[in-house]
């Protein structure tokens, strides 16, 4: 087994650290304008749950970078061409169908990503996934009864969570494709190659999609990618614009 | 103080021999220090009031969740940001048990909802400032949360029992709210020469509201009356607001802020800190709907329902099919 370089492994933990962040600070925006209050509560839930991981990910990934930058220089000060969350997370709330239906997908892959991380030969990465991997089995479980309630509701939320599905489905492409960093991470025991989660996460999403009496996109669609490697779709910017403001107005400052 | 201004209908606080047999049986318990609970006899303006009372406290928590969420997406570090969601979301779930209180007492959720937007509930005054820089952040949980504080540990021990229970889980989070604003104090203050200035700025902004939290003067108010007697108000709007006054000063003092009040003065033979009068006009005119954010706070909650209501629908619709299913299959 060969070791990853930490270029790359500091690379792999930005691409799961920023996915976190980025659909945390996406859900952020949505608070205390839920549809219920319910939904809000859990929307908080879920937005603190990422946080949280983001931040284990990103103080893990300084470290291993070497430079002193902690998890606020990685959050506050990169551009967004230096960020390498995957384009689904960074995508616009939308109504809440659309808030839903990004976060179905993403749960479904991140549970399985989760679980395939547990078994990193990094003992550091099998911690942080482990613990990430409790929170995110609920996400998923409540992602994919929302979808079903919303799919098999009325005819208005039938329709607005199809659209939504339609919308995000060119987004899921980039969760099944790996590069070089995946092959290096793959090679070295202590990432996974994403193109075998893709059987498991179709069947799962099948299976909640036909009880949600919604139709699944054509498999052939185009599909974006770039996000992973750092080439974002026009929202990512905006959104770190507002996340990283206050922090850059006053530099060094400790707060 | 999340509660301002209860009506409580009455025009005169009766005295016992002027109650029914059954108001006096009601007063006895409460006056023995017994909890009435839901299902217990009460006369219609207890429940009324505390109707009145719970719903705009509950409504407090939920519109109070705006004025903050406006800094979690650009809170300074990720840090405060975990710490800041993690504060709002406890505000929706206090808002969450004081609507299931108030249910208690034979009133739906809906319908306290639908008051609030349609302006006849109303909810506390603080929300309706903007916050303006992350300073407020601290602000608002040093002042705010330390004011609510202030009037809800009495309220643990309320003639209602649903309200004091509520009331019980509440404060000891408002109580870590407090101290998580303080800590924000702290850190700007030891900060740069601009983090002190935004501190500061926020205390001049902040004081003032958080006073009128309280209400006015309610010395001769019969509401004020009428709700002492039934053990749902147990000090004065200016007990209250001298409390905070001689609480907060010397945690100012500590932090090096000037307190925005040219009358503050500490007075050896009250034992308490004289200050200024608050400005009856602004809290009356702020409480009528004309403050910085009324319109805003209230039109953001309204868009929010209204935007939903297609997914609430969807639920509704899909748990009767599901019923459907069920009663077919058995």
């Amino acid at each position: 087994m060969q070791a990853a370089s930490n270029a790359s492994k500091m690379i792999y933990l930005l691409r799961l650290g920023d996915s976190a962040l980025v659909l945390s600070q996406r859900i952020s925006e949505l608070c205390g304008k839920g549809p219920a209050l319910e939904e809000d509560l859990a929307l908080a839930n879920t937005a603190l749950d990422l946080l949280g991981q983001a931040r284990l990910w990103l103080s893990y990934a300084g470290e291993i970078e070497g430079d002193g930058r902690d998890e606020d220089a990685l959050a506050f000060l990169r551009s967004d061409r230096e960020f390498h969350n995957l384009l689904i997370v960074e995508q616009l709330n939308g109504n809440y169908a659309g808030t839903i239906m990004r976060q179905f997908l993403f749960d479904a892959w991140h549970t399985l990503a989760l679980a395939q991380l547990t078994q990193s030969s990094d003992p550091r990465i099998c911690e942080i996934a482990q613990k990430s991997q409790k929170e995110v089995t609920y996400h998923l479980r409540r992602s994919s009864d929302l979808i079903v309630r919303m799919g098999d509701g009325t005819e208005v939320s039938h329709a607005l969570t199809q659209a939504a599905l339609d919308q995000l489905w060119p987004f899921t492409g980039e969760m099944f494709t790996g590069d070089a960093i995946d092959e290096e991470m793959t090679a070295a025991g202590v990432g996974f190659d994403p193109a075998q989660l893709k059987q498991t996460w179709q069947t799962y999403i099948d299976q909640v999609f036909t009880v949600a009496t919604l139709q699944l996109p054509r498999q052939d669609a185009w599909m974006q990618k770039g996000g992973k490697q750092g080439v974002h779709s026009e929202h990512l910017s905006y959104l770190l614009a507002e996340m990283q403001v206050l922090h850059r107005a006053h530099p060094g400052a400790k707060w | 103080m999340y509660a301002q201004l209860v009506e409580t209908g009455a025009k005169k606080v009766p005295t016992l021999a002027e109650m029914t047999p059954e108001e006096q049986a009601f007063q006895a318990k409460i006056d023995a220090g017994i909890k009435i609970e839901a299902k217990d006899w009460m006369p219609e303006g207890y429940r009324k009031t505390l109707v009145r009372q719970i719903s705009q406290h509950a409504h407090s928590e939920i519109v109070g969740q705006l004025p903050e969420g406006n800094w979690i997406t650009r809170a300074p570090s990720l840090k405060r940001k975990s710490i800041l969601l993690a504060k709002v979301q406890d505000e929706g779930g206090h808002g969450l048990y004081l609507y299931s209180a108030a249910e208690t007492l034979g009133v739906s959720r809906e319908q306290m909802v639908d008051d609030l937007h349609a302006g006849k509930a109303r909810y506390s005054s603080i929300f309706n400032y903007p916050t303006l820089t992350w300073a407020d952040m601290g602000a608002i949980g040093w002042l705010v949360d330390g004011a609510a504080i202030i009037n809800q540990i009495p309220l643990c021990r309320c003639s209602f029992g649903p309200y004091a229970r509520a009331m019980v889980r509440i404060c000891k989070e408002e109580s870590f709210h407090q101290r998580q604003g303080y800590d924000i104090m702290i850190s700007l203050m030891r900060g740069t020469a601009a983090q002190q200035a935004m501190a500061q700025d926020a205390l001049n902004r902040w004081w003032w509201p958080s006073l009128m939290m309280f209400g006015p003067s309610d010395a001769e108010s019969i509401n004020s009356a009428q709700s002492a007697q039934w053990g749902i108000k147990l000090f004065s709007n200016d007990e209250l607001r001298q409390k905070m006054v001689d609480q907060t000063v010397p945690q100012a003092e500590h932090l090096g802020l000037r307190i925005p009040d040219p009358d503050l003065k500490w007075n050896e033979e009250r034992g308490h800190y004289d200050f200024g009068a608050i400005e009856r006009d602004e809290f009356y005119s702020v409480l009528k709907g004309n403050g910085p954010c009324n319109k805003e706070r209230l039109a953001t909650r309204v868009k929010a329902h209204e935007d939903g209501a297609w997914f609430r629908d969807a639920l509704m619709a899909h748990a009767e099919k599901r019923a459907a299913r069920a009663g077919k299959a058995a």
